[in-house]
C-alpha cells in the first residue's frame, strides 16, 4: 500500500503516479491522503488499482474510470465517476449533483445521499445509492441500472430512454415519459445481483421498478401534451 | 461562476477568530471568483449606527471627512479609515442625513448598521483580504464572496455582499433574469437600488420584504416565488444567517455545523481548515428549501 499525501503532492503528481500505476496492471493498492475537497482526484485510472481516498473530494472524482476501484472514505462534490467505463467507485459519505453521469459500464455506490442529476445521461454504468437521490435523477438515462434504497426527488427518468430504475422509498414525481413498471422475475434477479455487488442488504421485492413509457422516440403528434 | 463562504459562530469564544477563519475561507475561493472580494462582518451591535463607505481616492476623499460630517450633523461622529472604506459612528437619529450627504459628496455606500461592517473590492481576494485586513476583524457572523462577474461591470458597486437596508446583506451566486422588472416593481414602492447588479435587486427585494414586517425566513422563502434565475443565496440581518437555493439548484452549495458554528460555502474545500470540521455534520442543502439560525438579540 503506497500513501499519497496531497498536503505533500500536487494534484497532477498524485493523478500522474495513480495513472501510471494503472497502466502498469500492477493490480496495486494506493491510499490518497488529505484530499481537501481537491477537484479530479484520481481520474482518469485506466487499469486495476484500488485507490483509497481519505477524506473528501470536489469536483469530479474517480472521473473517466476504467477498471479501477476508487473508494472515497468522506463525501464527493459534484460529478463523482462522471463518464465512468468499468471497475468500482464507491462514496462512503454523500454524493452531490449528478453523480455517475454519463457513465457508460462499471458501478457507482453512494454509502449516503446522492444529490440531484444523480445518473444524468447514464449510457450503461449500475449506479446504487443506499440514501435519497435528488431531483432530474436518470433525466435521459439511456442505459444501465439505478437502485435507490431511499426515496427519489422530483422528476425521476424524464425523457427516459432504455435504464431501469429501481427505488425502495418514495418518489416525489415521475419525469415525462418515466411511468412504474411491473417487477418480473428477471428484474428481480437483476436487482439482486446489483444489491450483492454493491455490498448492501435489501429485499429486491422491496423496491419498485420505473421504467420509459417510450412515447418520446420519435415524434408522433399525438404525443405532443407529453414533450 | 462565484464563490460564497460564511460563518456562524455558536460558540462565543471563537468570535475574535471570525476574521481569519473567513479570510481562509475566501482565499480558497479564488478561482471561483479571482475579480473582486468582499465580506460583511457582524459585530455586537452598538449605539451608534456605522456607516461603510469607500472612496476613488482615499487620501483627498477622507481629509477633514470627520470634522465637515461632524459639522454638518451637529453632533460627534467618528471616523475610521480601513484602506479605500471608512466606517463613520453616527447618532442614529443622524444616520439617515449623514448617509445622504456622504453620498452627495460622492462617496459609494457599502452599508450600514449598528453592527455590521461591509468591506469590499476589485482584485484578488488574498489582496482584497490583505488590504482591510479582514483576518484581524472579530465578530458574531459574516458572509464572503468571491466574483465572476456576468451580469455587470467588475467595479466595486459591482463586488458582493450587497446591502440595502440597516444591518441587511447578500451574497449570491447565480443570475436572475427578472432583475430588471423586478428593479422597476420595486422602484414603484419607493425602494432604491444603486447599479444595474442583479443581485442588488435580490437584496433589495428582500429588504422590502424585510420592511413590510417578514422574516428573513419568509423573506427568503418570497424569492423562490419572484426571483426568476439561478441563486444560491446566503443572507445576513443584525442576528440573522440564512440560505437558500433557488429549485434547479445547479449553484453549489455545502453547509456544515458543529456545537461551535455553521459554515456555509460553494465548495466543501473551503471547510478544510475550520476546528472541528473532521466531526462536523456536513450537507447539501436542499433545493428551494430556506434555512435560517438566528442568535438572541
Amino acid at each position: 500500500m503506497t500513501v499519497l499525501d496531497m498536503a505533500q503532492m500536487r494534484l497532477r503528481e498524485v493523478n500522474a503516479t495513480l495513472q501510471a500505476a494503472a497502466k502498469a496492471r500492477g493490480n496495486d493498492g494506493f491510499e490518497v491522503i488529505n484530499p481537501r475537497g481537491s477537484h479530479a482526484v484520481a481520474v482518469g485510472l485506466d487499469g486495476p488499482l484500488s485507490v483509497t481516498v481519505r477524506g473528501s473530494t470536489g469536483y469530479y472524482c474517480a472521473g473517466m474510470n476504467k477498471a479501477a476501484t476508487v473508494t472515497v472514505a468522506g463525501s464527493a462534490g459534484p460529478g463523482v465517476a462522471e463518464n465512468m467505463m468499468s471497475g468500482m467507485v464507491v462514496v462512503e459519505g454523500d454524493a452531490s449533483q449528478y453523480a455517475g453521469a454519463t457513465g457508460r459500464g462499471g458501478m457507482l455506490v453512494v454509502r449516503g445521499n446522492a444529490a440531484s442529476r444523480c445518473g444524468i445521461s447514464m449510457k450503461g454504468i449500475d449506479i446504487v445509492v443506499q440514501g435519497n437521490i435528488g431531483h432530474m435523477s436518470a433525466f435521459m438515462a439511456q442505459k444501465g441500472n439505478l437502485v435507490v434504497l431511499g426515496d427519489a426527488g422530483d422528476a425521476l427518468g424524464d425523457s427516459l430512454y432504455e435504464a431501469r430504475l429501481f427505488v425502495r422509498g418514495c418518489v416525489a414525481s415521475l419525469g415525462t415519459d418515466c411511468v412504474e413498471k411491473e417487477m418480473r422475475a428477471e428484474h428481480l434477479d437483476l436487482l439482486s445481483g446489483l444489491l450483492a455487488k454493491a455490498g448492501v442488504d435489501a429485499d429486491p421485492a422491496s423496491f419498485r421498478r420505473y421504467g420509459s413509457a417510450r412515447k418520446l422516440y420519435h415524434f408522433d403528434i399525438d404525443n405532443a401534451a407529453a414533450y | 461562476m462565484c464563490g460564497i463562504v460564511g460563518l456562524f459562530l455558536k460558540n462565543d469564544d471563537l468570535q475574535p477568530r471570525l476574521g481569519a477563519m473567513l479570510t481562509d475561507m475566501l482565499v480558497t475561493m479564488t478561482d471561483r471568483g479571482p475579480d473582486s472580494a468582499g465580506i460583511a462582518i457582524y459585530g455586537t451591535p452598538g449605539a451608534a449606527v456605522k456607516i461603510t463607505v469607500q472612496a476613488a481616492d482615499p487620501a483627498a476623499d477622507f481629509d477633514g471627512l470627520e470634522a465637515a460630517l461632524g459639522a454638518e450633523l451637529g453632533a460627534p461622529v467618528g471616523v475610521r479609515v480601513v484602506d479605500t472604506h471608512a466606517v463613520l459612528a453616527v447618532p442614529p437619529e443622524h444616520a439617515e442625513a449623514a448617509q445622504d450627504w456622504l453620498e452627495a459628496r460622492g462617496l459609494r455606500l457599502m452599508g450600514s448598521g449598528t453592527a455590521m461592517e461591509i468591506y469590499k473590492e476589485v482584485g484578488l481576494p488574498r489582496d482584497v483580504a490583505a488590504r482591510f485586513g479582514l483576518r484581524d476583524m472579530g465578530g458574531t457572523h459574516g458572509i464572503g464572496h468571491t466574483r465572476m462577474a456576468t451580469e455587470s461591470a467588475v467595479t466595486t458597486l459591482g463586488a458582493h455582499p450587497f446591502s440595502t437596508g440597516a444591518d441587511q446583506c447578500l451574497v449570491h451566486n447565480g443570475s436572475l433574469s427578472n432583475h430588471n422588472d423586478m428593479r422597476r416593481r420595486l422602484a414603484r414602492k419607493g425602494v432604491v437600488t444603486r447599479t444595474e447588479n442583479d443581485t442588488e435587486v435580490g437584496a433589495a427585494y428582500i429588504s422590502s420584504k424585510l420592511a413590510e414586517g417578514a422574516t428573513l425566513g419568509e423573506a427568503l422563502e418570497g424569492t423562490l416565488q419572484d426571483l426568476d434565475g439561478f441563486f444560491t443565496f446566503v443572507a445576513g440581518t443584525r442576528t440573522g444567517f440564512g440560505v437558500v437555493r433557488d429549485p434547479i439548484a445547479c449553484k453549489p452549495a455545502v453547509m456544515a455545523e458543529t456545537a461551535d458554528y455553521v459554515a456555509f460555502a460553494s465548495e466543501y474545500r473551503a471547510f478544510a481548515d475550520l476546528p472541528g470540521i473532521d466531526a462536523a455534520r456536513v450537507w447539501e442543502p436542499e433545493p428551494a428549501r430556506v434555512y435560517i439560525w438566528e442568535r438572541a438579540a
